[in-house]
């Protein structure tokens, strides 16, 4: 018996319930949350000392906002500055149920939209409360400076974007995320100036300090001095974002990675939906093997650009030079009613079938067309330079080509994962006092996350929900001994990070970090990517433990633990890759249907698209971790649907 | 294409550094410059030394973290970040030369690696509008007429990665300084604080070290986001109307 085929031999324990969800109406399910939830007398806030890792949208505006309840808060991130989180990447924009343009949007539509938009995988009550809140969040970044964009009379703008047919969503130029994030940054910023926040820049969370069952800690590396050192808290709350780079190319930062949460997985919190990952529709397409990252186009130039590939297979004529009548507007003509603005997992999809056909274009076959040429004659060039100029302009600059006269050429890549940390309506993990926020929890975009709706996320669990919901648990935990660093659980945990670190460095192999990251990506692109079989993940379950044994014999590192050292650090969150990529391989073989981004080709509809299988598969996946290239256990949170039916997703 | 690239090589802050040439080949047009660095770290680590240390995150044009100077241009030879500058620009054969931000406010970590932390005390100097979470009114309840909103957004575009600073004669942060005041000085809900965050804000400034201003306009020729000149002008009238308001109080 192979290693795999243990791994795969998993066990399915005891149901994981949501102890925390109220019951009732929907819409009255987030206040009497809030009320049940017990509150922490503003005085005695501040002997609670919370740890918060990350700084993007859910971390950042987590800890600006504990601060200013009065929380002691001790903040992390691997970057130089909290400012540089990935949110900042974000372009299209943020969706808020304003209904500013009375187009018949509503809290209930929000919310309607993004339950059917994850195709029937997510859950019903967190989802009703982001749309909820939804509101709030722009009111709160408008009084805090953001420069959405507004109209002639001074009220802001909104556009559509994919899986949607109102205009909700509030953007600022390409760079909403960015605006977003700044804002957050600076509610931060006040609160280190005021001592309310410790901040440690360019310090990573190597692992979770876990004593008597609750979560006190975490260790983590200075990455100037190189030191390990530890830190405690009363609670520890995880906003380290997903786990894209699993995939080596997508649209994460280079440095985005999954260290914290796999590490807070190996600790006991369980890991939900692991195969949910996002393929984005509008990327750049790659040039060659020297790639580092792909980049992402927003998709909000899918309201006006169409998209298209020639009909006849390999037609290699410059596209301007292809007559109308030979053109396949293939989304337009497969999808009449929401044409190009179909949700992300359908246009990625759409896309990699006509390249299968070989009709793609570009290098290797592997792109399509992203045309503004109609658009242009429209609106006239002025007003497409003003809403997508920035757009454009990054374009050429990566592949220059001017996209105002030639069509652009984009394919899909990994972009998001809607899988993460098993969490509770309060957003707790299943180790008590730890929470996950934002894109490191699993929470509200099911099997496929709708576009803008990241952003509206991160925001909601830091500056509103988590923020809420903490209290509770602080105030059910009152007076806890201080850990300290003798505590033998702490000297335990910190000896395994320190021997990890030690170890990479001394196997001096002779291959380099970046290729077992490239090789393991490519087989997740290969087999747990945009259509997955059976077979093909039962050879990438084979081929991970054996990537894993190679990379412990042959791992190169040079340098030292004490210093500055980024080979260091990358070696060490391929580690965690090696696997965490077994798992999503493993969530996504036994999950045997297909939904949202999850698409199994021995479940398909006849017309080729995803087909749920709701008797068998309406839950959610929390894996146990029992030991590296152990099989996990599976434990099921049913989801039940008592708002939206669930229906097969037709975008038709 | 094959090239010679010399770069700073620095073991820590406190070590002394100096440039050291290597030989790199192979190199697509294609590839971005931090590509192009990466195939040289590739070869040092397999030939166990030390790759060249250098930041870099997003590489989308966008977290600011890149930040070398090369041929003695902050950013290089395009009006982009590193990560966005391609090889295309180069010619086959040439010798490139690669060094860290040279600013007395951003001292070396380590090879092409500075301590910006500068810029973050800066920011929480007065860099922010006071609203705190829940406080907020209705988005609408105060509109903001277009060219305001869009001037705030001009500015705000700033991505600090500090090339301003860098292509400065004097180390000034006067741009980047002044970007975060214009953008938020400009916005009625930025109003409240409008004195108190230019005059605290430029303290810091001085107080970081970063030198003063002489209007060479370096700094808003390097800068990637094309933040104008003229955001030091608005400044220093920001600066000049806070100081006499100050005084007659």
């Amino acid at each position: 018996m192979t290693a795999s085929s243990e791994y795969t031999d998993y066990a399915t324990g005891e149901p994981v319930v949501d102890s925390k969800a109220p019951s009732g109406p929907i819409n009255e399910r987030w206040d009497k949350r809030r009320f049940e939830a017990r509150l922490v007398n503003p005085a005695n806030r501040r002997k609670h000392t919370i740890i918060v890792v990350g700084t993007g949208l859910a971390g950042g505006s987590a800890g600006a906002t504990l601060a200013e309840q009065g929380y002691h808060v001790v903040q992390f991130c691997y970057q130089d500055s909290p400012r540089r989180a990935h949110s900042i990447a974000a372009q299209g924009g943020i969706n808020a149920a304003k209904n500013y343009r009375n187009d018949g949007d509503s809290i209930h539509r929000l919310f309607y939209d993004t339950v059917k938009g994850g195709d029937f995988r997510a859950r019903e009550s967190n989802v009703h409360r982001l749309a909820q809140i939804s509101v709030e969040i722009i009111d709160q970044c408008v009084a805090q400076g953001v420069p959405f964009a507004r109209e002639y009379g001074g009220l802001l703008d909104t556009r559509s974007f994919g899986g949607v047919q109102v205009s909700r969503t509030f953007y600022a130029r390409g760079q909403t995320g960015q605006q977003l994030l700044l804002g957050a940054y600076q509610a931060l910023s006040r609160q280190i100036a005021a001592g309310n926040v410790e901040m440690h820049p360019r310090t990573e969370m190597l692992d979770l300090i876990v004593v008597d069952g609750r979560a006190r800690g975490i260790v983590a590396r200075d990455l100037i001095t190189g030191r390990t050192d530890t830190y405690f808290a009363d609670a520890v709350v995880l906003a380290s974002g997903g786990y894209g780079n699993a995939f080596y190319l997508s649209t994460n930062a280079m440095n985005s990675n999954a260290t914290a949460i796999w590490r807070a997985h190996r600790r006991g919190a369980y890991f939900a939906n692991p195969c949910f990952t996002q393929i984005h529709p509008t990327c750049i397409p790659r040039t060659g093997d020297h790639q580092s990252k792909l980049t992402l186009m927003s998709e909000s130039l899918r309201n006006d650009g169409r998209i298209w590939v020639p009909k006849a297979k390999g037609d290699n004529r410059p596209p301007n030079e292809i007559p109308e009548d030979e053109r396949d507007y293939y989304l337009e003509r497969i999808y009449p009613s929401f044409g190009n603005l179909v949700p992300r997992d359908i246009a990625s999809r759409a896309a990699k079938n006509v390249c299968d056909e070989g009709r793609g274009v570009g290098p290797g076959g592997q792109g399509v067309y992203l045309d503004f040429a109609d658009a242009i004659v429209r609106m006239g060039r002025k007003k497409v330079e003003e809403k997508y100029g920035n757009l454009f302009d990054m374009y050429e600059r990566i592949t220059a080509e001017n996209p105002y006269e030639v069509p652009m050429r984009i394919y899909p890549a990994v972009h998001y994962t809607m899988g993460g940390l098993w969490v509770d309506y309060d957003l707790q993990t299943t180790v008590p006092g730890l929470f996950a926020i934002g894109e490191a929890n699993f929470s509200d975009h099911g099997a496929n996350r709708l576009g803008a709706s990241a952003l509206m996320q991160g925001l909601a669990d830091g500056y509103f929900v988590l923020p809420s919901t903490i209290n509770d648990y602080l105030a059910r935990n009152p007076y806890q001994d201080r850990v300290t660093a003798e505590h033998p659980v702490v000297q335990k945990v910190l000896a395994e990070t320190e021997d990890r670190l030690n170890l990479l460095l001394s196997v001096d192999g002779d291959r380099t970090p970046d290729s077992f990251h490239r090789e393991v990506g490519e087989l997740m692109w290969e087999f747990c990517g945009m259509a997955r079989t059976d077979a093909g993940l039962r050879k990438a379950l084979e081929r991970i433990p054996q990537i894993r044994e190679e990379f412990w014999r042959r791992i190169k590192v040079p340098g030292t633990g004490e210093e500055f050292n980024q080979s260091l650090e990358k070696a060490n969150r391929i580690v965690d890759y090696l696997e965490l990529a077994e798992l999503m391989c493993l969530d996504a073989l036994h999950r045997s249907e297909s939904c949202g981004g999850h698409f199994r080709e021995e479940s398909q509809t006849p017309d080729g698209e995803a087909a749920r299988r709701d008797g068998e598969f309406a839950y959610a996946a929390a894996w146990e971790f029992t030991g590296t290239g152990e099989a996990p256990v599976l434990h099921k949170e049913d989801l039940v649907f008592e708002y939206v039916h669930p229906t097969q997703r037709s975008y038709a | 294409m094959k090239l010679t690239l010399r770069v700073w090589r620095q073991k820590n802050a406190d070590a002394e550094g100096a440039m050291s040439t290597y030989e790199v080949d192979g190199i697509s047009p294609d590839m971005s410059f931090l590509e192009m660095l990466d195939t040289l770290n590739e070869e040092l680590t397999l030939r166990g030394e030390e790759p060249v240390a250098f930041d870099h995150d997003c590489r989308e044009g966008i977290c600011g973290a890149c930040s070398l100077v090369i041929n003695g241009d902050a950013h290089g030879p395009e009006r982009t970040t590193t990560c966005q500058l391609h090889m295309r620009s180069f010619k086959d054969g040439d010798t490139i030369d690669v060094e860290p931000w040279r600013a007395s406010a951003f001292p070396v970590i380590k090879d092409l690696v500075v301590d910006r932390s500068a810029f973050d005390r800066i920011i929480q100097a007065g860099g922010y509008i006071t609203a705190p979470t829940g406080s907020a009114p209705e988005a609408h309840a105060t509109p903001v007429p277009k060219a305001d909103a869009d001037f705030a957004f001009e500015h705000a575009e700033c991505i600090g990665c500090g090339a301003c600073v860098a292509a400065c004669p004097n180390g000034a942060a006067m741009l980047f300084t002044s970007a975060k005041i214009n953008h938020l000085n400009v916005l009625p809900q930025g109003a409240p604080e409008r004195e108190t965050r230019v005059l605290d804000m430029v303290a810091q400034m001085d107080e970081e070290g970063f030198g003063g201003c002489t209007l060479t306009g370096e700094c808003a020729t390097a800068c990637p986001k094309g933040i104008p000149l003229v955001s030091i002008t608005s400044m220093n009238k920001e600066w000049l109307r806070a100081t006499r308001k100050a005084g007659r109080r």
